[in-house]
Formats: structure tokens, C-alpha cells, sequence
């Protein structure tokens, strides 16, 4: 009876064009990524990618990207976290206070920022796991909370400048250890061109396994050109970077935690049961899942990243001021939308908010350089965004 | 007599599957005509394309109906024409009245501003039509799924119905709702309404039908002129499942052994009005290896009794004992429970069972993630053979394991909710309404999988309202009333006159 089932319900072939048609969301974000930057490359005549501007934007992006994985987990729960980008000033002022007023040491400061992060998370957490006062209302809270209370810890001045250990966690560059053999910084090329390696070798045996699954695949073709276009961006982008001064500090940071959070949403038991809170929480919390728990623990997780960005924000500033972090929720939000995140919950990807979040950074540093002024360039963000969630949606309705 | 509807070479294909191939179905003016077909047959599927669900273009073939090909771009133009189409899946408000209800979207108005007035007045003319006997202004969530059911058709009747598709309508009524439901639609036939019935109850489809349509795979396999003469049953099920199903029962020889699981004096309130106690001192024995019932009425508590065993996932201020194997244990969190080794089959599987936009694999495997995981991290590939293991084994139909269930047939959801639970490797397990909605083959293969389980040892407690599966499957039968458990018999003793009488008389006692 079984094989007449499956007569019955025949599978189409898997077409290189039907199958990316299907999978249209996953390259689409990719190519419009290395669409905007070819566009803004070719327009502001190549500046967007000098190995200058490159490290500048790696530097400016950098806090937007780790909020953003945080973001992810928060709106793959089903919630959001407004409070951010106040959460980014206060702690900046009260490590800035802390630092420059009271001399302390940057180490026992980071550690104390990163606790501090985590107890602010805690506090929105447990508001909306276990009270269940929604998450828009808890961290809309939260914004005004935390900004004021950064406005207050600061007395509404700006404090700085900071220690140079301190500044270096945003300012600094690894070291070459091949420095002075060649004009580029040998050590961050072969990085990239290693992490390059890493990733195909790892989707070549994923798709190895899954073929000897006889999973549905993606086809040859394009799994190869997929990987070639990857791979290829990795290393030419750390060949521009290496031309300057390597690779920063932050940027090893940031990779870390991407593919740290890659891993946990993809692969672990934790990363899954978030993905099923989002989906269907009743059916989890059936299912023996520990939901509230689990959403407790993404605020948390989220505060300590808004923390983390904090502290990066204000040592590249070198300040620390009550604006900083001003409508940044927005950008990581957006980031995480852009990149496919449902606001209904269970879905989106941590590559897919990292490249939104590229993409919103491109966007920005490219208007500037052209000098377009804020004002516009809030007007066209916000337009992305809209045609981002618009086209998401189309699909949807089309499936 | 005149055809009202003809569809003619309907195909329709989703991505990688094609769920309609060819299909013919002509529907004679005035008539009762019956869609049958096994889970995934592709019946929902059609109405969905006559009703403008799926618009024109989606799809190939030609719609007729009333003698014009029709090409409807969405629902709004198939009611225009007279298709009125009642979802598997009920589409009301719950928080808003029935009158409000019955006129979302189509109230009753003046530049603008509605004329409540004029709608509660047609609602109650609307529900003395249907016989529900209710104040228009009730709350719709207070109302039973089948007096919920009969609000979908008086908001059918609302609008000028010439065809009344019903997609399931009786799969989660009790008999005596059903009854009313089926004698309404011969009601309508006698005012020339024409309707299309969709159902797995094939009594049902041999008392109502005056022709039957039968789907297999997706592709029309014979239609039955019931007028001429009856259609045995057995026909059908032959045409459906393409081969011949000798019993609806598997044998089984029970062996019994000592008490595995066992709660005492157990009593739960109601979530929100506490003062209303909805389950009242249940004493209940489940022996290895044995298959229990609990019948009952809609309403009765039996489900709100099985999810509060389970991790107090219903209700409030519950107390009373459970005993595995003569040991009290605490089940005060459903992972507690499952670690207890319980495991509970919603008869809910859209709200409470699936994770809808997740695929087969993701659902197979979430109440047992440690099974597949090492250290908490998932072996992919481990957790693929699971999910095609379950799939072969309960039949799942699916273009493959990585389909989002959302897109799958009613039943086959149901199976996956199964898998799930079975996955857990329970112990004890409570099965809610655990053929509901499924075709009569697959029901087959569950009760083959319940005496499977029992032959390994486990209890089974069986949740259930048709009685003649209680009797069919079970070892012994419990029958619950007004959250009481009010009878207890061997089901070689029992009766569907037995059950109803000691239902009646819970009732009775109660003031
Ligand atoms: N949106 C969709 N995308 C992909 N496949 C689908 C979609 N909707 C339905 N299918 C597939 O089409 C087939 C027919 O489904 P349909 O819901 O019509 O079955 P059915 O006869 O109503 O079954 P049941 O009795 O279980 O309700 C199934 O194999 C199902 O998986
Ligand atoms: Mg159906």
C-alpha cells in the first residue's frame, strides 16, 4: 500500500530554477546584499569599498550585528525588545562612570557592565515569561527607564575619554605575525581564506550526508556557485581589509558570536525549543517545553548582548553620552526583519539578520558618503525595510 | 436532473506534490451529494478550489455552475454566485456575539452605521431555521463546538446559498448533534438547496447522500447514484482504500497485568471560574498492557481531566493523587509527567498538537529532543531516519519529511501528532479523540498501533465519543458525566444502551 501512496503523490523534479524559486528568500537576501554593495561601490566610485571605509563599516556595524542576534532569538519567541538602544547608553555611562570617575579597572568594568546587561534582561524577562505583560509594553518601558536613568548617571554631560586597554576593544587590530614581511597583514588574508575553507568544507559534508539521506538537495550547479560567490566575498573582502591595518578586534568578536548563535539555533535542543515557543507555544509548553523559562532566557541573553554592544559603542566613541544608542532597537530591528524573521514568532535565521543587518550598514555608510542627509536616508531605510517584509509576504501567498 | 455544478479536469499541484489530478465531480440540482476518500485524498483541496480559496489560474480545468463557467478570483466571488463553503476548521469569533458573528463583514447598514436592530432580528429567524435555541446577543466562545457548527450554517443561510459545501461538519460532534446537523441538511435539500458533504462517517454518508463521490489519490475513482439503490459500505471503503478491509476492529488478545498507573480523588476547577469545579474525585485504574475507554458526552471532562493529569496543563486547584506502579509521583509539570513517562494525544492538533509552519521532522521530535540530540546538540541525520521511520510505519502521507505540516490533510496531522507521543516512549498514554477527522484505513492502522502499545505493556486510556470504537478497542470502559466518573464495565459487558443509560443517570443525580 505504501508504494502506491507514493506513487500517488509524485514529487517533482528538483530543478535548478524551481528549487532556488522555492528557496528564494535564503539566496535573495545574499544577492541583495552583494547587490547593494555593488551598487554603492560603483556610485560613490569605489570609496565604499576602500580597505579604509571597509574597516570603518566593520566598525560601525559591528554593535547593530551582535544586538541582532540577540533581536533574533527575542522575536523568534514571539516578542521584542524596544529597550535596546537605551540599554546600550546606560551601561556605556555607567562603564564610563565607573572608568573615569572612580578609576576602576576596564576588566572588573566589563565584567560588571556584561552582570548589569544580564540583570536588565532578567528584569524585562521575567515581566514578560512569567507576568505576561506583553514584550512591547515591558521594553517600551524599558526605553524610557534606561534612558533616563543614562541621562541621570551622566548629569546630561558626556564622560571620557577612556582608558587606551578599554578603547583598544574597538579601536584595536589583531596582530600579524608576519608583520613586516609583506605591506599586507598576512595573518588576517590567510584568516579569511581559512574561514573560507571552513565553510564550503562544512556545506561539501552536509550536503555529502544529506545526499546519502537522499534528502530533496539543492542542485549541484548551484550549490557550486552558492559556495563559489561565498567563499570568493570572504576572501576578497579580507584581502581589502588586510590591505589596511587586518583585522579588528570587534570583527573577531562578532564572528565568534555568529557563529556561536548559528550553531545554537541550528543544531542544539535549545536553539529547536525556541524555534517551537515562537511557533506554537501552547503546543510546546505541551510538548514538556519549558517556555516561560526559555523566554526568560533570550531577554536575558539579549541584555547582555545590548551590553557587550554598549560597551563597544562607547569605546569607539571614546565617550560616553546620554544620545549614544539613540534608535538603534529600530536598526537591529529592522535588521532582523529584513533578513526574514517572522513578527509572528518561530521564524528567521541568524546568517539572515546579520546579512539584514550588512545590508541596513551599507546602506547607511554609502548614503553618507554620498551625503545624503539623514532625513533621506531614513526615508529609504525605511522603504527597504517595508519591500523586505512586503516581498516576504507575496511569497507566502504565492506558496 | 440538471447538473447545478460540474467540474471538469480539475488538476491542481502544490510545490512537489500533485494533490488533484483530473478530477471530475458533477453535482445535480437539489441534491446531497457525499465526497469521500482516505486522508490526503485531496478532498479538502477540491473545495478549496470550487470555492475560490485557490482563485482561477492556480489550477487547470473548468468550473460550471448554473450552466456559466465560473473563474473565481477569491471567496468573495464564489459566495456571490451561491457557493457557501463551512471550513474543516470552524472560522468564528469567539469573543464577539452570534449575531455579530453571523454578519462579520456583511452587517446590515445605512451610510455606514449598522442597523443592529434589523441584524439581531434576522439572526433569530436565521437560528429558529437552524433550531439552535439561543439569545443571539451569547458569545459564540460559549457556546459548544456543535451549537457552534449550527452558527456556521445559520451564517451560510445568511447569504443567498444555492450549493452549501461542508467540509467535516460532524468530525467533532457528538451523536445526538450530529443527528440534528444531518436532518437540517435533508431539511435544505427539500427547500432545493444543494449541499456537498465531506466526511469519514460513512453511516452518516449512506443516510443522508443521494450520490457519492468517491477521491483516491487525488484522482476521482467512481460516483454512486445512492437513489437507485443503497450503497453498502463496505463498497465505499473498498473504492476509497483500494483493497478490501476485512474488519474495522484488529483482534487483539489482552493480557493484562498488574495496576501500572492510578490517580486518586482527582478534582480540578475551572482556569478562570474557580468556584467551578470541573473534574470531581475521578478514581481511575489503568492496568498493563490495558486498553481503558472513557466515554461520555461533549463536555463531560474528559479531556479536561486527562490534561490535568498531564502536568496541570488544565484548569486550577487541583488535587488528588497518581501512582505508577504503586509509587506516588508528581506530575505537577508536563515535563514532569513525561519524565514519568506519560504522554498526552491532543484531540486539538492544530492549537495544542503541531507546530504548523515546522516540517514532519521537527514535530516528530520535539517531545523527545534527547533522543536525537547528543550533549544537546541534534543529530540531524538521526533525527531524519526517526521521522521517515514514523512516517513509513503510521502511513504518514507526505511528499517527504521535510513538508511544514500545516500543508498537510487533517489526518495525516493527526498521525504526526501521534508520532510524536509515540517518540516519547511513553508509558502511560492518554489518546484524545484519537481517530478524529481520519479515514477508516488509517483508523485501522491506530488501533493496530493501540494494540501494539498494549502488547508492549503500556496503559492506554482511551478519550473518545464514538462509542462503537470505545466498544471495538477497549478492554474496559469508564463513563464520565459532568466531571464525574459515573459507571465502570468490562467492554465485553458493555453497551452503547449501557453507556447512554449511565450517562443519563450521572446527569440525573446532579441537581
Ligand atoms: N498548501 C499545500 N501545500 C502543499 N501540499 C498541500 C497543500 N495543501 C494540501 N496539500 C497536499 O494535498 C493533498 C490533499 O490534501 P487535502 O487537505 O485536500 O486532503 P483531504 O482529502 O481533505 O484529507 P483529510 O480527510 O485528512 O482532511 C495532501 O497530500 C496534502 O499534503
Ligand atoms: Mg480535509
Amino acid at each position: 500500500m505504501t508504494s502506491e501512496i507514493q506513487g500517488a503523490l509524485k514529487p517533482e523534479r528538483a530543478a535548478p530554477f524551481a528549487f532556488a524559486r522555492r528557496h528564494l528568500r535564503e539566496y535573495g537576501i545574499l544577492m541583495a546584499l552583494i547587490a547593494i554593495m555593488a551598487f554603492f561601490g560603483i556610485v560613490t566610485d569605489g570609496t565604499l569599498l576602500n580597505p579604509l571605509n571597509l574597516t570603518n563599516l566593520v566598525l560601525q556595524n559591528s554593535y547593530i550585528v551582535i544586538m541582532a542576534l540577540g533581536m533574533l532569538l527575542v522575536i523568534v519567541t514571539g516578542h521584542i525588545d524596544l529597550s535596546v538602544g537605551s540599554v546600550v547608553a546606560f551601561v556605556g555611562a555607567l562603564a564610563a562612570v565607573m572608568m573615569v570617575q572612580y578609576d576602576m579597572h576596564f576588566v572588573p568594568v566589563t565584567i560588571l557592565s556584561l552582570l548589569v546587561g544580564a540583570a536588565i534582561g532578567a528584569a524585562q524577562g521575567s515581566c514578560v515569561a512569567f507576568f505576561k505583560v506583553p514584550s512591547f509594553i515591558v521594553t517600551l518601558a524599558g526605553m524610557l527607564v534606561f534612558r533616563g536613568l543614562a541621562l541621570t548617571l551622566l548629569d546630561g554631560r558626556s564622560v571620557g575619554p577612556f582608558p587606551a586597554e578599554f578603547q583598544r576593544l574597538s579601536s584595536g587590530f589583531i596582530g600579524d605575525a608576519f608583520a613586516g614581511l609583506t605591506p599586507i597583514h598576512l595573518t588576517s588574508l590567510l584568516l579569511a581564506v581559512a574561514a573560507a575553507a571552513a565553510l564550503v568544507f562544512m556545506s561539501a559534508r552536509g550536503r555529502a550526508k544529506k545526499l546519502r539521506y537522499a534528502v530533496e538537495q539543492e542542485p549541484f550547479a548551484l550549490f557550486l556557485a552558492k559556495n563559489a560567490v561565498i567563499a570568493g566575498v570572504i576572501v576578497w573582502l579580507g584581502y581589502l581589509l588586510a590591505s589596511y591595518r587586518g583585522f579588528p578586534n570587534v570583527l573577531l568578536i562578532m564572528i565568534t558570536l555568529i557563529v556561536l548563535y548559528t550553531f545554537v539555533t541550528m543544531r542544539t535542543t535549545v536553539g529547536r525549543r525556541i524555534y517551537a515557543i515562537g511557533g506554537n507555544e501552547k503546543a510546546a509548553k505541551l510538548s514538556g517545553i519549558n517556555t516561560e523559562r526559555l523566554t526568560f532566557y533570550a531577554f536575558v541573553n539579549m541584555g547582555v548582548l545590548a551590553a557587550l554592544a554598549g560597551l563597544i559603542f562607547a569605546a569607539r566613541l571614546n565617550t560616553a553620552t546620554p544620545k549614544a544608542g539613540l534608535s538603534f532597537e529600530l536598526d537591529v530591528i529592522a535588521a532582523c526583519f529584513i533578513g526574514g524573521a517572522s513578527a509572528s514568532g518561530g521564524v528567521g535565521r541568524v546568517t539572515g539578520a546579520v546579512i539584514g543587518a550588512f545590508i541596513m550598514g551599507v546602506m547607511n555608510n554609502g548614503m553618507s558618503i554620498l551625503g545624503i542627509g539623514i532625513d533621506w536616508q531614513q526615508v529609504i531605510k525605511g522603504l527597504v525595510l517595508l519591500a523586505a517584509v512586503f516581498l516576504d509576504v507575496y511569497n507566502k501567498k504565492r506558496a | 436532473m440538471n447538473a447545478i455544478l460540474e467540474m471538469r479536469g480539475i488538476t491542481k499541484t502544490f510545490p512537489g506534490v500533485r494533490a488533484l489530478d483530473n478530477v471530475n465531480l458533477v453535482v445535480r440540482e437539489g441534491e446531497i451529494h457525499a465526497l469521500v476518500g482516505e486522508n490526503g485524498a485531496g478532498k479538502s483541496t477540491l473545495m478549496k478550489v470550487l470555492s475560490g480559496v485557490y482563485p482561477y489560474g492556480s489550477y487547470t480545468g473548468e468550473i460550471h455552475f448554473q450552466g456559466q463557467e465560473r473563474r473565481f478570483r477569491g471567496i468573495a466571488d464564489s459566495e456571490s454566485a451561491g457557493i457557501i463553503i463551512i471550513h474543516q476548521e470552524l472560522a468564528l469569533v469567539p469573543l464577539l456575539s452570534i449575531t455579530e458573528n453571523i454578519f462579520l463583514g456583511n452587517e446590515p447598514a445605512r451610510y455606514g452605521i449598522i442597523d443592529w436592530d434589523a441584524a439581531t432580528e434576522r439572526t433569530r429567524a436565521l437560528l429558529r431555521k437552524v433550531g439552535l435555541r439561543e439569545s443571539p446577543a451569547t458569545l459564540v466562545g460559549d457556546l459548544g463546538v456543535g451549537k457552534q457548527q449550527l452558527v456556521e450554517i445559520a451564517k451560510a443561510l445568511s447569504k443567498e446559498v444555492r450549493l452549501l459545501i461542508l467540509d467535516e461538519p460532524t468530525a467533532s460532534l457528538n451523536e445526538s448533534d450530529s443527528e440534528a446537523l444531518l436532518s437540517l441538511l435533508l431539511e435544505f435539500k427539500a427547500h432545493g438547496i444543494a449541499s456537498i458533504l465531506i466526511s469519514h462517517k460513512l453511516n452518516e454518508v449512506s443516510r443522508v447522500a443521494d450520490s457519492v463521490t468517491v477521491l483516491r489519490d487525488g484522482m476521482t475513482v467512481e460516483t454512486l447514484d445512492c437513489r437507485a439503490e443503497p450503497v453498502s459500505e463496505d463498497h465505499v471503503i473498498r473504492r476509497m482504500v483500494g483493497r478490501e478491509l476485512a474488519d474495522r476492529y484488529p483482534r487483539r488478545q489482552p493480557r493484562v497485568g498488574e495496576v501500572l498507573f492510578e490517580v486518586r480523588d482527582w478534582t480540578a476547577h475551572h482556569p478562570l471560574d474557580a468556584e467551578r469545579v470541573v473534574v470531581k474525585g475521578v478514581n481511575m485504574a489503568v492496568r498493563r498492557g490495558e486498553v481503558v475507554g472513557i466515554a461520555g458526552l461533549m463536555g463531560a471532562g474528559r479531556t479536561e481531566f486527562a490534561m490535568s493529569v498531564f502536568g496541570r496543563s488544565y484548569g486550577r486547584r487541583i488535587s488528588g493523587q497518581a501512582f505508577i506502579e504503586g509509587r506516588e509521583v508528581d506530575l505537577g509539570t508536563v515535563p514532569r509527567a513525561i519524565g514519568n513517562g506519560l504522554a498526552y494525544v491532543t484531540e486539538d492538533r492544530k492549537h495544542l498538537g503541531l507546530i504548523l509552519n515546522e516540517d514532519v521532522v521537527h514535530n516528530v521530535t520535539l517531545a523527545n529532543l534527547d533522543g536525537v540530540a547528543s550533549r544537546s546538540v541534534i543529530d540531524e541525520m538521526r533525527e531524519l531516519e526517526v521521522a521517515n521511520d514514523y512516517r513509513r510505519r503510521l502511513n504518514i502521507r507526505c511528499s517527504d519529511v521535510s513538508q511544514t505540516t500545516l500543508n498537510l490533510s487533517g489526518g495525516n496531522q493527526q498521525k504526526v501528532v501521534l508520532s510524536k507521543w509515540l517518540f516519547a516512549e511513553p508509558r502511560v498514554l492518554f489518546l484524545d479523540e484519537p481517530t478524529r477527522g481520519i479515514d477508516v484505513g488509517a483508523k485501522y492502522e491506530i488501533y493496530t498501533i493501540i494494540n501494539q502499545l498494549a502488547a508492549a505493556g503500556k496503559a492506554v486510556v482511551v478519550i473518545s465519543s464514538e462509542m462503537p470504537e470505545l466498544l471495538g478497542i477497549c478492554d474496559r470502559i469508564y463513563v464520565m458525566s459532568e466531571g464525574r466518573f459515573v459507571a465502570e464495565m468490562p467492554a465485553a459487558e458493555a453497551t452503547q444502551e449501557k453507556i447512554m443509560r449511565a450517562i443519563m443517570k450521572g446527569e440525573e443525580k446532579v441537581p
